[in-house]
Order: C-alpha cells, then sequence, then structure tokens
C-alpha cells in the first residue's frame, strides 16, 4: 500500500523538473559555431570571412551520388581561400546533412541561420526539403541560392525574393527533349516511363508540349521508393513493348534508368532511350548497372541514348573547365570520383563565388542579389547556355544541349544548346560561346 | 500507512496530495509549465525550435512506451501512426481555415482509428510476429502519399499553413509552447492512464495472461486499447511536426523513424515517462553533435557521414550493458542505492520524507 502511494506521480514530479535541467544544461552544452563571429550588419560577412551553409543528404536512401554535391562545391571554396579568398575574404561552408528529411532540413536550417549566422543557403538539396525552409529563409532575409532541384517553384520573386533556382527546371528539359523527339522520330511511336512525383510529372508536362499526343502510345510510371524500385520496372517496359513504342522517354532516377534498361534487354527490347539529365550520367549509370546485374551488363546497354546536358560532358576531357575541375577536385575533395554529380557541385562553387565576387567588396545581402538579378551574364561558370536571373526571373539554366551516349560511353553532342528564356515562351537556339575561365581560377 | 504518521505535518498533507492521481499530476503538470515557461523565454528561438520537436519526440515515445512496457507490445511502426497524424492533420490545416486544435484532434483521431485496426491481429499475434506486422505498416503507409499522389501531393508534400501567433509572439516561440503544453498534457494523461484501472489490468494482461482472464478481465480488448492510446500519442506528435515543420511529405516517415523512435524509448527506458524525455533528448541532440562536428571538417568522407549512426549504435550498446532498464531506470536505481547508505552525502541530501521508506524493496522495472 505504502508503495503504491508513494510511487504514484513520481514519474511525473521528477519529469518536470529533469526535462527541465536536462534542456537548460544540453542547450549549455551545445558548441555555437558560429560563437566566435559577431553578428556584424550583414550575418556572415566580415572583413575576413563569409559564412555559408547548406543541408544535403550525406547518409540515408538519397545520399549515394549526391553526397558528392557539397564536398565538390566546398573544394572550390578551399581553393580560392587557398589564392586569397573572395575580395580578401575566405569562404567556410559549413554542410549539414539532413538526410532528405525535410525534418531535419528545418531544424538544421534554423541552426544556420540564427547559431552561425551564415550570410547565404547555398545549394540547398531536394524540392520537399527546399520547400520546408523557403518561407523562414525569406522571412529572415537569408538568401536561398542556387537550390539543386529543377522545380519551378524556385522562381516566386514576389513572393520569394530571397529565392534562386540553378538547374534547368523540368518542364524547360521536357520541352527541349520533347522538340528533339518531334523533330527527330515524328514518326515513330513513343511511349514514356516516369517517376510519379513533380519531378516525373513536369517532365512529361514539359514532353506533351511539344510531342503530338496522338504519337503517344504508353505511359508508365513508378514509385520513386525503396519499394517502389526494389520489384524492378519489369512489368512497366514490358507494356511500353506491348504498346510498340519505338522511342521510350525516361523521367526517372538513375536507380530507375538501370533497372528499365536492364528489363528491356531482358525482353529484347531495344527502343530508342531518351533520358533527363537527372538519370543519364553515363559513369553513375554504369556502375549501377554493373551493381544491379551483378556484372553481367555494364556500360554497353547505354550506346545510342540519348539525354540532354546544361554543363560539358564529363568525358570532355580536352574542356578547360573539366580540365580546372579535374585539378581543383584532386588537390582539395580527397578520394572524389569525377562524375556528373561532382561536375555539378564544382560548377555551383564557381557560381558562387563568381556571384560574391560581382556582389563588390562592400558585401551586403542587397549587393548579393543585385549581382544576380543584374549581372546574369557576367557569372561565369562552365555551363552550356546562360544563367537568366532577373528582377523577374529566379530559374537558373536557360536550356540545355541534346547529347547521345557512344558505344564507349562518351557524349556527342547531337543538338547544339538550346534555351527558353521564358517558361511558356519558344525554344530559341542559344548562339553564345561558353564563359571563359575567370581569373581567381587562373592563379 | 502508520509509517506516515512520525513524518513531519507537510509531508502528511504531500501524501494526501499524491493519493489523488489527477489533482496530483494536473499540479506537477502546472509545475513544468511554469518552469518550461521560463526556460523558452531565456532561450534563442532556435533553440525553442528544438524545444518544440523534444516535445513532440518525447510524446511519441511516451506512446510507444506506454505500448511496450504497459502492454509488453513492440510496434516497429510508430512512424506510420505520426505520419497519419501529420497528415490528418496538415490536410485539415491546408484546406480549411480551423482553430489550430480542430486539425491536430483530427489527426489524433485517424492514427487512433488505424491503431485500433492494428491492434486487432495484436491480440492473436506475439513478440517478433507483431513486431513483423507493424514493421510493414511503416513501410506501407510511407507509399501512401506517392501512390495517392492527388491528394498527398507525392514526394513533394503538402504546404501547412503555419498559424500566425497572437500578439507578436515569436513564432519559433509560439510553437515551443503548444507542443511543450500538448507535451504536458500528454504526460498528465498517460500518467493518469497507467495508473487508472485500464493501467493496472493492463499491467495484469502483460505479466499474466492467464492469471489475468481468470480475474475477470479480457486480455485481447485491454492490447486493442493499448495500441489506440499509443497511436494516438503518435498521431498528435504528428500533427504537432506537421505545424513546426510547415510541410508534411513521406521523406520526415521513413522506417528509420520508427526504429528511431524505439531507440529512444530504449535509451530513456521502457516503460517510463520520464524516460521518454530522456530518448527525445538524445534522438535530438546526437545528430546535432555528430552534425556539428561534421560541418566543420573539410570533406564529408562516407565515415563522418555515418558518425551519427555509430554513435548512436554506441550508445545503445553502452546503455544495454551498463543499465538495461534506460537511463531512467539506472537514475532510480542510483537513487535507490544512495538511500539506502546512511552514512554518506546521501542522507544529507535525502529529505525526511523519505526515511520511512528504506526498507522498501526495489520497485518492479519494466521490461
Amino acid at each position: 500500500m505504502k508503495d503504491s502511494i508513494r510511487s504514484r506521480g513520481r514519474p511525473l514530479a521528477a519529469a518536470a523538473v529533469l526535462s527541465a535541467a536536462a534542456l537548460a544544461s544540453a542547450l549549455l552544452v551545445i558548441p555555437s559555431s558560429g560563437a566566435s563571429l559577431r553578428p556584424a550588419r550583414t550575418p556572415g560577412v566580415t572583413a575576413h570571412r563569409i559564412v555559408l551553409g547548406t543541408t544535403t543528404p550525406l547518409t540515408g536512401p538519397a545520399a549515394p551520388g549526391y553526397d558528392e554535391i557539397a564536398p565538390a562545391a566546398n573544394a572550390v571554396f578551399s581553393y580560392i581561400n587557398a589564392h586569397g579568398g573572395v575580395h580578401g575574404r575566405k569562404i567556410t561552408y559549413l554542410i549539414k546533412n539532413d538526410q532528405y528529411d525535410p525534418t531535419l532540413t528545418v531544424q538544421y536550417t534554423q541552426q544556420l541561420v540564427e547559431n552561425d549566422h551564415i550570410f547565404a543557403d547555398v545549394g540547398g538539396l531536394g524540392t520537399p526539403t527546399q520547400t520546408s525552409v523557403q518561407s523562414f529563409l525569406n522571412k529572415h532575409h537569408v538568401p536561398q541560392v542556387f537550390v539543386e532541384s529543377g522545380c519551378a517553384c524556385w522562381s516566386q520573386p514576389k513572393k520569394f525574393p530571397y529565392t534562386f533556382g540553378w538547374q534547368p527546371n523540368y518542364i524547360v528539359e521536357g520541352k527541349i527533349l520533347g522538340a528533339y523527339i518531334k523533330s527527330h522520330f515524328g514518326r515513330k511511336r513513343i511511349g514514356y516511363l516516369y517517376q510519379d512525383d513533380e519531378f516525373g510529372q513536369d517532365g512529361v508536362k514539359g514532353l506533351n508540349r511539344e510531342i503530338p499526343h496522338r504519337r503517344v502510345v504508353g505511359e508508365q510510371n513508378y514509385q520513386g521508393t525503396v519499394q517502389g524500385l526494389g520489384a524492378g520496372l519489369g512489368s512497366q517496359v514490358s507494356a511500353l513493348q506491348s504498346a510498340g513504342a519505338q522511342v521510350v522517354a525516361l523521367y526517372t532516377i538513375p536507380a530507375a534508368t538501370a533497372l528499365a534498361l536492364l528489363a528491356a534487354a531482358q525482353l529484347n527490347y531495344h527502343p530508342i532511350w531518351v533520358v533527363s539529365s537527372v538519370g543519364a550520367d553515363p559513369p553513375t549509370l554504369a556502375g549501377l548497372l554493373g551493381a544491379f546485374s551483378k556484372g553481367k551488363a555494364g556500360a554497353s546497354l547505354l550506346n545510342g541514348m540519348i539525354t540532354n546536358a546544361y554543363l560539358p560532358p564529363e568525358t570532355a576531357g580536352t574542356n578547360p573547365w573539366n580540365r580546372l575541375a579535374k585539378a581543383i577536385l584532386k588537390r582539395y575533395d580527397k578520394g572524389f570520383h569525377w562524375d556528373g554529380n561532382s561536375e555539378y557541385g564544382f560548377a555551383l562553387g564557381v557560381t558562387t563565388v563568381e556571384a560574391l565576387e560581382q556582389a563588390g567588396r562592400n558585401l551586403t545581402v542587397k549587393s548579393f542579389l543585385n549581382a544576380l538579378e543584374t549581372h546574369a551574364k557576367a557569372l561565369s561558370n562552365p555551363g552550356l547556355v546562360p544563367l537568366i536571373y532577373s528582377r523577374s526571373d529566379h530559374y537558373g539554366f536557360s536550356g540545355s544541349e541534346v547529347v547521345k551516349i557512344t558505344h564507349d560511353g562518351r557524349a556527342i553532342s547531337v543538338l547544339t544548346p538550346r534555351e527558353i528564356t521564358t517558361l511558356r515562351g519558344p525554344i530559341t537556339v542559344y548562339r553564345g560561346k561558353p564563359d571563359s575561365i575567370p581569373a581567381q581560377f587562373r592563379k | 500507512m502508520s509509517l506516515i504518521e512520525h513524518r513531519l505535518p507537510g509531508a502528511k498533507s504531500l501524501e494526501r496530495l499524491r493519493s489523488q492521481p489527477l489533482v496530483w499530476h494536473l499540479l506537477l503538470g502546472v509545475l513544468a509549465a511554469a518552469v518550461l515557461y521560463l526556460l523558452t523565454s531565456s532561450v534563442s528561438f532556435y533553440d525553442n525550435t528544438i524545444i518544440a520537436e523534444i516535445a513532440w519526440y518525447a510524446i511519441a515515445i511516451a506512446g510507444l512506451s506506454v505500448l511496450t512496457g504497459g502492454s509488453g507490445q513492440i510496434s516497429l511502426g510508430h512512424g506510420a501512426f505520426m505520419a497519419v497524424g501529420a497528415y490528418g492533420a496538415g490536410l485539415m490545416m491546408e484546406h480549411f481555415r480551423l482553430p489550430l486544435v480542430v486539425p491536430i484532434l483530427v489527426g489524433i483521431a485517424a492514427a487512433a482509428l488505424l491503431g485500433t485496426v492494428v491492434g486487432l491481429p495484436a491480440t492473436r499475434l506475439r513478440g517478433p510476429y507483431l513486431a513483423g506486422v507493424t514493421l510493414a505498416l511503416a513501410l506501407a503507409v510511407q507509399d501512401l502519399p506517392t501512390k495517392f499522389s492527388s491528394l498527398f501531393n507525392g514526394d513533394s508534400g503538402i504546404i501547412v499553413n503555419q498559424a500566425t501567433p497572437p500578439g507578436g509572439v515569436n513564432p519559433q516561440r509560439w510553437l515551443a509552447w503548444i507542443s511543450l503544453l500538448a507535451a504536458i498534457l500528454t504526460m498528465v494523461v498517460l500518467a493518469n492512464f497507467m495508473k487508472s484501472r485500464f493501467g493496472r489490468a493492463l499491467k495484469a494482461v502483460r505479466d499474466d495472461d492467464i492469471a489475468a482472464q481468470a480475474a475477470g478481465l479480457n486480455p485481447n480488448r485491454m492490447r486493442v486499447l493499448a495500441f489506440a492510446v499509443s497511436a494516438a500519442a503518435a498521431g498528435l506528435a504528428g500533427g504537432l511536426e506537421a505545424l513546426w515543420g510547415g510541410i508534411v511529405s513521406p521523406n520526415s516517415f521513413s522506417l528509420f523513424l520508427s526504429i528511431q523512435l524505439l531507440a529512444g524509448m530504449v535509451i530513456g527506458g521502457a516503460g517510463t515517462l520520464i524516460g521518454a524525455w530522456w530518448g527525445a533528448l538524445a534522438l535530438v541532440y546526437v545528430p546535432q553533435w555528430t552534425n556539428s562536428i561534421t560541418s566543420h571538417l573539410s570533406s564529408a568522407s562516407t565515415v563522418t557521414a555515418n558518425l551519427q549512426n555509430a554513435v548512436f549504435g554506441v550508445l545503445i550498446i553502452v546503455i544495454m550493458m551498463a543499465a538495461p532498464s534506460g537511463i531512467q531506470g539506472w537514475l532510480r536505481a542510483g537513487y535507490r542505492r544512495l538511500r539506502r547508505r546512511p552514512s554518506s552525502l546521501a542522507s544529507a541530501l535525502s529529505p525526511p520524507l523519505d526515511l520511512s521508506s528504506t526498507s522498501t524493496p526495489p520497485e518492479r522495472t519494466s521490461p
């Protein structure tokens, strides 16, 4: 009896006191990495330092491949720091592993803004993850720039003036691939296979704006989850085969592309594959094909695949940007793999440095945004088409070229760069030259 | 009862208070609310975000703890109940402008309903088989948002209208208050539940099915009830998470979340409500610590990226070896040991009120 009275309510009594004490002590011991940095007039900027931050998956299902991007961008910053920084300021890049989980993105982004006092959130990865912090960053006047996703939602300058996309959005990509299919395979029967989410649906939207509906004989999709891909894509591919599709457009992530190619090879089905740049990086695909088939298949399946590219193909060994990228990564990103992901991170790092350079010696959030909106053409970077930021558009790369993968894994251009300068506008030929390497990277 | 007589007069009224669980728990709840109010007002806005997160994690773990500690059932799918709560509340918040409490209640109801349905097979399944069913649930629910993407907007998730706080209160502090209030209410309700007729019946069923039946209890009904209550708590946690993050996306409710909740419960101590707070602290702060270490390293390697998982693994192994009943069990045992040693510091620390109970046998530790 005594015992039951004694224990009654104890858990809660202790809970209140202990949890409060624990919270208080835990908050005290958390090291605030920005503690040394006095928040000056512009957060994250002192005479000698610029603090940038990002959230990206370094572990978890989304990590393979994507975990190369932030370290590659950081390598560019290390290089610049070793060569005097940007206007004398060295860049610190704080990389937080959000595992592609918006819950963690919210938490880490607030930490970056309020504890680490970052100047800008640069290269945050993913649509749901970055959507979850878009309002927060804009409310706190922290630039959310070069978001690593092709969602059209990054360009809403009225509602989100601090948000800027980077890669071409999925609709623009889809339109360019659709136009290529229409002009080169206009008489063939066409099938789609896409990931059933914003990425795949936007891509199909773009394709449909160019390809006449009567040409499309089959549309298949899959769920972009571990379970969705676990069963392979055999049934979808077989349905496209029975529908008689001679050209198959894929809006797929690399793992799904590899599964589709393997399923088709097993069915002895050999359509012309047209694959979005998101899921068409040859080194990544070759690795996946080998792994999924236990070494029975490999890069040979990629022969003849058509895809689009807004960065120089990584097999273009003589491209000066690629040579620079490999030299910098070799020195500052130990153990890097040269593929589409590390190239992407490198290009994003270069764009960041260029934007900070353009913003001038007196770096403020205003001067930084102004540099993006009014000097977009001056941001030298490896891209094949320009970044088209303006006061009314925050999209990023304006288009891409179309390439074909050869039997030895090289990408050769089959359509020179095309661009779409507004989302509903026409496709035009881009006649500009690639940017040359700016002075601060030639030291 | 005679032992109480030679206590201080004040202690007597305290004992009387404790004999009324509801009054006592509410009193402690108010006390906790006051302490936490002071805490939220004195720390930064970011820390308020973290406090809110700890609060809703604690709610979910407390719910799981009632299930495992109370009725001895294991769930590997509590992330799914959180997801249902989050989507239920999130959809309401997205489409209707209602007082905050309505969407949260809808989320709780949806999760409790699913909990009841999942609890039904639990009447026939035990141990690993039940764990298997709940595991399947976690995997299945995670796929629904992409399967029915017109309703749930697939992988991109639904954007939740975050209510504007009244009177110019900072939104992060406002969210911390909401979450803490919900957490305190949950703790009061769960503490009462466990002390109630149902709670005692649950323990009877856990300890001996046949004896419980002989005493006129219906074990199956008790097991389903435990599942429903536990799922309701997880649903509340999910609704709060939706409000907190401003987005509900399947990526927040992976199988990993369910495993994490289980790990949090084991770390804190299964079957105790304070243990839920220790577990929540571990779930929030271990990734924080490892991330603040790795974000300063120049290159992210596989080792640094997986530091968090390694630390969690080591933490669980150490706790299982050193304190099988979790942090809370370890603290309780330590406290008891201190009290038994008469000459030490403990006699100075321990209040006179407790002297009578030195001969008390150790409390039964929950599995």
